[in-house]
């Protein structure tokens, strides 16, 4: 394996664990918001606020250390996806901005704030859709070089069917993960209620996000039928996928073994997404730029990947630790102590 | 390609965007040190004062941190968007820093999380503070890369330059600039100051609003004695800055104190207005430059008109410097009076008029940081890469970047005044005295 190869399948590691983070994260929002303004908060509100108020700050940092690893290992993404992503990007950092500091408003500040809830709820479903575009853009033909600057087609990138399943598919995927997520943490806390509650909605957003897959390999076939022809000869690992998702709703629809069903759904994205990925290789924005012709020099490369070991080192354990005081320890979970500064 | 409006556009928004972060940033570097101070000496003394300061400190903190690491992940990302040509060129030197910064940004991230949600949940108090250790060190280790990735662009170094390709990179190196030191030492004690000034002038505020409880009077003292501490620190590394700017960027000392012809006994210009070459209305220290400079009375400062007319910095960055020094030395020599007349029981230090004037030192402290920035990065013009890349090859070449300003500047609206709100009414609802009595009633129950 080279270099560039571990670069490109480290920072995709750590994409992945935004997607699945932020979605549960974007998800809880967005449930929470909607359950204060149907007036019905007592039933989700704090279930969601015991899970997400220690992680919150965490989340964000997935993302950051996705973009900040990507200009460093690959520094010709910024040229070409700095300039084409400005206005997407910025809408995106907007959003993310209102929600990450409404999030700790409503939270630490002012408890029960309908404005600031119903605020990150929706910037939550509106982020994935911002930040989603890049992964159309990715495709090829939005994007053209003019007098040696990248341009992109907003008229194109608007109009193409293919942008608008990608943005689909990314709500649907936030709100089913985090359904889903929520379902297991509700059960383990015995909250039967909420419980109830999300298994709903977890079974709810199984459709459109099933229905968008399919949509989406449709299109790509007419797009980019290159990555569609890798994308094929990848159909086992999609097929494993998809199995993983059937049992998942199965369980979720039977009742019964939620870890298991939350195991799956990790699997079930993880599998896909990263057959995504390898069937991209080896293009990071189809046809102008590859992972080889925009990696870094080797002293960096190097260099970098000794960081980010040593980084690992200390992150790991710290994360190992989280974990075992919030989302793993009965007492914090089933709400017997808070101990909130 | 004209780039020419991109270019103003894409600066007005770096600026606008750091000129924000870095508010939140400096409290966010320094507060998490304070804060385990403050939980340190509760310990130490058994002083439940202390305990519920840092406590009240970490609530506080909480709502700048969230408005600190959104506006973070905003100059990470316009770092690429607006600066496409220098990230895919400085990517290759300087990428190791920044990375480093994100690991030091999760460490703190992590331990912040479990530091705010296990309050009572440890017996021993000690353990607790344990956990502010790693925060405390990732904030400060986040500025420390950040502030080399910025001291980078001052004094790039780590490669060489080969038919217009970059070679023999070496990222330890990029990284240990000669600008690295000063930068990195300035940025933290800096922060350490404003942090603590910041937190006397709240206390100042709470005791002029008419509060006599002894807990404003604890925190005001640690707070007045922290920021001497750092301010006199500050000092120090600000002279060694000027010491490296005269070998490294004279032409950046040299703007900022308007010294236009090279010569030996070189003044310190203070104040006064220009319009070209001709300085009115100014106090001239005699020699002071050349001691600021060189440590020598009689020294050769290089003037600015020995540089190119187009690698000139502009002027007005002596209005910055000026500023940026003024407030400092006074807040040394105010924190000094405040100190040395708490020891020696002077009763004017607890004067209406006193206390105002300490409630004005965390806003001049904000100030006198924004001053430094703006010194240190426009005197950097025309350079974004010192003597490699100029800022107008670097920017995008996008033509809506005056939309998103707009856009950007909403949201620091939203944003500032947001956090202002959540903040006052934070502690407004929950004054000390309540918070007591609230534990209070709470311990009694416990022994019931």
């Amino acid at each position: 394996m080279n270099l560039e190869i571990l670069g490109i399948s480290v920072l995709w590691l750590f994409l992945f664990g935004y997607v699945i983070i932020a979605s549960i994260d974007f998800g809880a929002g967005f449930f929470n918001a909607y359950s204060v303004l149907t007036g019905r908060q007592h039933v989700l509100t704090h279930i969601i606020q015991r899970y997400l108020s220690p992680v919150w700050e965490i989340t964000n940092v997935f993302l950051v250390f996705f973009f900040v690893g990507m200009v460093g290992f690959f520094p010709k993404t910024a040229f070409y996806y700095g300039t084409t992503l400005l206005v997407p990007a910025s809408i995106g950092i907007i959003l993310l901005a209102i929600r990450g500091s409404y999030y700790a408003f409503e939270s630490y500040g002012s408890r029960g704030h309908k404005g600031y809830s119903f605020m990150y709820g929706i910037a939550g479903l509106l982020i994935p859709a911002s930040l989603s575009v890049v992964l159309t853009i990715s495709e090829g033909g939005f994007v053209t070089i003019t007098n040696g600057q990248p341009v992109l087609d907003y008229w194109r990138l608007f109009t193409s069917p293919l942008t608008w399943s990608i943005v689909v598919l990314a709500i649907a995927a936030v709100l089913y993960i985090s359904a889903v997520f929520l379902t297991w943490y509700a059960d383990k806390a015995k909250d039967v209620e909420a419980t109830r509650v999300l298994r709903k909605y977890a079974l709810i957003w199984a459709v459109p996000l099933a229905i968008t897959v399919v949509g989406i390999m449709v299109e790509l076939k007419n797009h980019n039928p290159e990555h569609y022809g890798r994308m094929v000869d990848l159909w086992y690992v999609f097929a494993i996928s998809a199995l993983m998702f059937f049992i998942t709703v199965w369980f979720i629809w039977k009742r019964r073994n939620y870890g298991i069903a939350l195991a799956l759904l990790i699997g079930q994205f993880a599998f896909a997404f990263y057959a995504y990925g390898v069937s991209h290789y080896p293009y990071l924005l189809y046809p102008h730029l590859t992972l080889y012709d925009s990696f870094t020099n080797e002293a960096m490369a190097l260099s970098l990947v000794i960081a980010f070991i040593a980084g690992l080192c200390l992150l790991i354990p710290s994360l190992y630790l989280v974990l075992k005081l919030f989302l793993f320890d009965k007492e914090y979970v089933r709400g017997k102590e808070n101990g909130h500064v | 390609m004209d780039g020419g409006n991109s270019v103003f556009y894409s600066r007005v928004l770096t600026e606008l965007t750091l000129s924000f972060h870095i508010i939140y940033a400096t409290i966010g570097v320094g507060v998490p040190l304070m804060i385990m101070i403050a939980q340190w000496i509760g310990i130490k003394k058994n002083d439940e004062h202390y305990i519920l300061l840092a406590r009240r400190l970490a609530r506080g903190f909480v709502i700048t941190v969230a408005v600190g690491v959104v506006t973070g992940t905003a100059i990470g990302l316009q770092l690429s968007l607006l600066w496409p040509n220098f990230m895919e060129l400085a990517g290759n030197v300087i990428a190791l820093p920044l990375f480093m910064e994100t690991f030091a940004f999760f460490f703190e991230a992590i331990f912040l999380g479990i530091y705010l949600y296990t309050w009572d949940r440890f017996e021993n108090q000690r353990k607790h503070m344990l956990l502010l250790i790693p925060v405390a060190i990732g904030a400060s280790m986040s500025a420390v890369f950040i502030t080399i990735v910025n001291a980078f662009m001052n004094a790039p170094q780590g490669f060489d330059v080969v038919n217009g390709e970059l070679v023999n990179i070496k990222p330890i190196l990029a990284m240990l600039n000669p600008a690295m030191p000063t930068k990195v030492g300035h940025v933290l004690v800096t922060a350490y100051m404003t942090s603590a000034f910041v937190l006397a002038s709240i206390a100042a505020f709470r005791m002029l609003k008419g509060s006599k409880h002894v807990y404003h009077k604890k925190s005001l003292f640690l707070f007045m004695k922290l920021g001497l501490i750092f301010s006199i620190a500050s000092l120090i590394i600000g002279d060694f800055s000027a010491k490296y700017l005269v070998k490294y960027q004279p032409e950046k000392l040299a703007a900022a104190e308007w010294h236009f012809e090279t010569s030996k006994g070189a003044p310190l210009v203070l104040f006064g207005v220009t319009d070209g070459e001709e300085v009115k209305y100014a106090i001239k220290v005699p020699y002071a430059l050349s001691i600021l400079a060189h440590s020598n009375l009689n020294a050769e400062v290089t003037g600015l008109n020995e540089f190119p007319k187009d690698e000139v910095p502009p002027l007005y960055i002596h209005y910055l410097f000026d500023t940026m020094v003024i407030i400092g030395s006074f807040m040394i020599v105010f924190s000094a009076i405040y100190v040395f007349g708490k020891i020696k029981g002077w009763t004017f230090i607890t004067s209406r008029w006193f206390r105002r004037v300490i409630v004005a030192g965390g806003p001049l402290s904000i100030i006198a940081l924004e001053a430094g920035w703006w010194l240190a990065e426009v005197g950097r013009q025309p350079w974004i890469l010192y003597k490699y890349m100029k800022v107008a090859d670097a920017a995008t070449s996008s033509e809506h970047v005056d939309i998103m300003l707009m856009l950007f500047c909403i949201l620091y609206l939203i944003l500032g005044v947001g956090s202002i709100v959540v903040l006052r009414r934070m502690f407004r609802n929950n004054p000390i005295e309540q918070e007591i009595a609230d534990r209070q009633a709470e311990k009694g129950g416990d022994l019931r």
